[in-house]
């Protein structure tokens, strides 16, 4: 009896304890999202899944440094943060794309200005963009053909190295995540407007994989600009094998 | 009687109680020795040296086996660390270094010395030599990683004002560091003894290796940073000008060949019988070693010790429960060419079938003799004993092989349809994914001890880490002169060095191509910490690991190619054949296999060739530009 009693009144101690001991943390969490897309007039630029970023500065604040802000594959970005006045920037080498001049601070910073929850979409000026995609199955080969449109001309533009087209079983596909590519080297393009190439589905694609018997694979176009590091990359297209 | 005692006890205290006011609480510490102290002692102006000697930076080293395997030259064999070839991206602050605190310290001894008049003035000088040796050093070690830092030779002092700005100074340019190390080495060598026997302390010898290595580096920046314009910033804290090529290219040939003409230094050839052993000796041997020129020392039973020895020994003779983790990888062991100059991947297979080997070594006979001073492969000794390298039993089984195998080291099990009880899985592995073994079917040789005792944690190892030898000095020699039109003395070099790895057929002068430069250092000085900042300085990392995956036939083709993509560790796995009653019974049959723990491609960012400066540090400092492409 005695001993029931003892528990009982530890384990209520314990109870207030648990509830009473702790005070919330100091400071909220942040809440406000900051979420967009990098772009080429609306359009979302496609690029390899954490290769790309941008950074947020917020000055004001007795040491700087960047929040790092990471692209996704489909060009879209997402970011808890607090309310503030941010600098954005993309740093130089970033992406298959050039920073715009901004035309409230006449370079490439963007002054951004957080007061909840804010969708904002970042132009940029990509060298290229894939036009007109199409992907499909045709046999035992994925075929794809394409435009390839050249946005930067004259003095910063650059030529193609190579085009790439991956499967992959998986959605996230980029140069460092596909089964098999074919490679098209841009000396051998003849028409940007009309490019076409194909790719062989492995017959072990859709019997061995991760997920066993898988019957579909993802398919996207990639495209190495000369001199930059980031590759251009098209949507993910689902192919039925 | 007892008065008198009193009064005299009194008097005592009286007389013998009290100090001076002024000396009342001074008393000199007796755990620490004062500046006035040891600036009038050589002995312990040494002590304060050998303190600076001990942090020298290095990147790979035997005291850090686990930095070995990031790159492609050998597998993590420890469960904690497969992450390393599951990565695809090398962070961006990897490899930074910003050591300002150990400057400082380099700077106020250079000061301290140069005023300490009580040591002898020949003691001063070495000693001034030293420091200055390693003060340059350090900053060769910080513009290999971080490109132009600020340029401090002067200790510099807050004042406590409130404004530090003073103390804030810009990134001085890359080029001007390296003018710095080799200005400096110009200096000292009349300062610091010649003496080959020296080789734990600077020399004239080590400064002028240094000074090669040094302008080296800058003649191949500045002649391949061309090929990556983006690898630069606007005020040459990265980058180094074209046209300053030929320049430092010169100045390397000119410091390699004052130590080759010197003739005080030689390649180690004290085993000339086994010239396998004799590699491998040329790193442990510490006995009159006429090819070490600077080295990190290490002594038995004085607490100074290292555990290379026990971190890589093979379990068929480990001393511990460990051992067997640095794994080279196959796409090292087949850059090791063939005694005619040949390069050709390990036969496995003629037409259709496999090679069926008598024993596991054949397959690695008529080759570079580095192969087996580096690396210790299937069929070879450890400490007198043989290694037991073996991937499993290949038994034939309704007219095609099938494989049996076990997940522990040596694991006795019985063979389908043949006898049971048997060993089915070599004792030093390879077992994929099992920690400690041999999992691409090879141990690191390079720097293994062969002492008894090295492989257990009470004794380790006094085997040396050797900073600075000959053959390297021969090879900056041969590279700076092809670099400068010369083949035919590169090819004299490189020859020298060549034929004591046994390949005695000479290269020619025409024979001499970039790919030949790069592969002679890849082979001859595996596994020294040359790896990566050679890869940095000839611009070929974002190449060889641009982050896609390669297949088993490419690791095999474009063997000894400068460029050739190594992304993903390879192994080689020999397998013992069970066949009653055929001619292979018994014999050994290898495959080209990939560990199922190495999933990603490794990729060199253009922003990893100069490490990143963190956040803290640029802040604090609004002079300094940050690193390109980050």
């Amino acid at each position: 009896m005695k001993i029931m009693f003892r528990r009982k009144y530890i384990t209520g101690l314990l109870i207030a304890l648990t509830a009473f001991a702790c005070k919330k943390d100091n400071y909220d969490e942040p809440k406000t999202t900051f979420k967009g897309s990098i772009t080429y007039q609306g359009e979302a630029i496609n690029v390899a899944s954490l290769a790309v970023y941008f950074e947020l500065w917020e000055p004001g604040w007795g040491k700087s440094g960047a929040i790092a802000v990471q692209i996704q594959q489909d060009g879209s970005f997402s970011s808890l943060l607090f309310n503030g006045n941010y600098k954005l920037i993309i740093p130089a080498g970033q992406g298959p794309f050039r920073s715009v001049t901004n035309n409230a601070t006449n370079n490439d910073t963007i002054p951004l200005n957080l007061t909840g929850s804010t969708t904002m979409n970042i132009e940029v000026m990509p060298y290229y963009m894939i036009r007109n995609q199409q992907i499909a199955k045709s046999g035992t080969t994925a075929a794809a053909s394409f435009k390839l449109e050249q946005i930067i001309t004259g003095a910063n533009g650059r030529s193609i190295e190579n085009v790439y087209l991956y499967l992959n079983q998986t959605t996230i596909v980029d140069q460092s995540n596909y089964k098999v590519r074919t490679a098209l080297a841009g000396s051998s393009i003849t028409d940007l407007n009309n490019v076409a190439m194909s790719v062989d589905i492995p017959a072990s694609m859709s019997s061995v994989g991760t997920t066993g018997a898988q019957n579909y694979a993802y398919a996207r176009i990639g495209v190495k600009i000369a001199g930059v590091e980031d590759l251009l990359y098209s949507t993910v297209v689902k192919i039925d094998l | 009687m007892k008065k008198y005692l009193l009064i005299i006890s009194a008097a005592l205290v009286f007389v013998l109680g009290c100090k001076k006011d002024a000396d009342f609480l001074q008393t000199d510490p007796s755990n620490i020795l004062t500046d006035e102290t040891v600036w009038k002692s050589e002995s312990l102006v040494l002590s304060v040296l050998a303190d600076l000697y001990n942090r020298y930076v290095d990147q790979q080293t035997i005291t850090n086996w686990v930095e070995y395997t990031n790159f492609d030259e050998a597998f993590p064999s420890q469960a904690s660390e497969y992450w390393r070839v599951q990565q695809i991206d090398y962070p961006y602050d990897w490899w930074n270094l910003w050591d300002y605190g150990q400057m400082r310290d380099l700077n106020l001894f250079i000061q301290k010395c140069t005023a300490a008049t009580a040591l002898s003035e020949e003691a001063r000088t070495r000693f001034l030599g030293e420091a200055r040796f390693l003060r340059a050093a350090l900053y060769f070690e910080e513009v290999k990683r971080m490109g132009g830092v600020p340029l401090i030779t002067e200790p510099m002092t807050y004042d406590f004002s409130g404004d530090p700005t003073y103390l804030q100074h810009a990134r001085a340019k890359e080029s001007e560091i390296y003018d710095f190390v080799i200005a400096e080495m110009d200096t000292i060598k009349t300062m610091l003894p010649d003496d080959p026997a020296t080789q734990s302390r600077a020399t004239k010898g080590v400064a002028l290796a240094m000074q090669a290595r040094a302008a080296l580096y800058a003649a191949s920046i500045a002649r391949y940073g061309a090929g990556t314009p983006s690898v630069a910033t606007a005020g040459g804290e990265v980058g180094i000008p074209a046209d300053k090529a030929e320049g430092y290219y010169q100045k390397a040939l000119t410091a390699a060949q004052e130590i080759i003409n010197g003739g005080k230094y030689s390649l180690y050839q004290k085993k000339a019988e086994d010239l396998q052993d004799n590699f491998a000796a040329t790193f442990y041997d510490k006995s009159n070693n006429p090819e070490v020129i600077f080295a990190q020392d290490f002594k038995l039973k004085s607490g100074k010790v290292q555990g290379w020895t026990i971190a890589n020994q093979p379990w068929s003779s480990a001393e511990e429960q460990q051992g067997g983790r640095v794994n080279p990888s196959l796409n090292l062991a087949e850059q090791f060419e063939k005694l005619d100059n040949t390069y050709a991947p390990f036969a496995t297979n003629s037409g259709s079938d496999y090679i069926y080997y008598e024993h596991p070594g054949d397959i690695f006979a008529g080759r570079d003799a580095r192969l087996g001073g580096t690396i210790m492969l299937p069929g070879s000794k450890f400490k007198g004993k043989d290694l037991d390298i073996w991937a499993g039993i290949m038994y034939w089984n309704n007219g095609a092989y099938s494989i049996i195998s076990g997940d522990t080291y040596g694991e006795i099990g019985n063979i389908p349809g043949g006898p049971t009880g048997v060993q089915i899985v070599g004792t030093d592995g390879p077992i994929d994914g099992k920690e400690y073994s041999a999992q691409t079917g090879f141990l690191v040789r390079k720097f293994m001890d062969p002492t008894i005792g090295s492989g257990q944690l009470g004794t380790q190892s006094e085997v040396w880490w050797v900073r600075y030898r000959y053959a390297e000095v021969l090879l900056n020699a041969a590279e700076a002169a092809f670099e400068l039109n010369q083949p035919a003395v590169a090819a004299g070099y490189m020859n020298t060095v060549r034929s004591r790895a046994g390949l005695t057929t000479p290269l020619t002068a025409a024979d001499i191509t970039f790919d030949r430069i790069v592969h002679e250092r890849k082979v001859e000085l595996a596994f020294e910490g040359h790896e990566l900042f050679d890869n940095k300085r000839w611009r070929l990392a974002h190449k060889v690991w641009n982050g896609e995956s390669i297949s088993a036939s490419e690791v095999i083709s474009n063997i000894g190619k400068a460029d050739k993509i190594n992304t993903q560790i390879y192994g080689l796995w020999p397998y013992k054949i069970y066949n009653p009653g055929s001619a292979n019974d018994g014999k050994y049959v290898f495959k080209v296999v990939k560990s199922a723990n190495v999933t990603a491609a490794h990729r060199f960012n253009l922003g990893n060739y100069y490490s990143s400066i963190s956040a803290d540090i640029l802040s604090n400092n609004p002079k300094l530009v940050k690193n390109p492409n980050q």
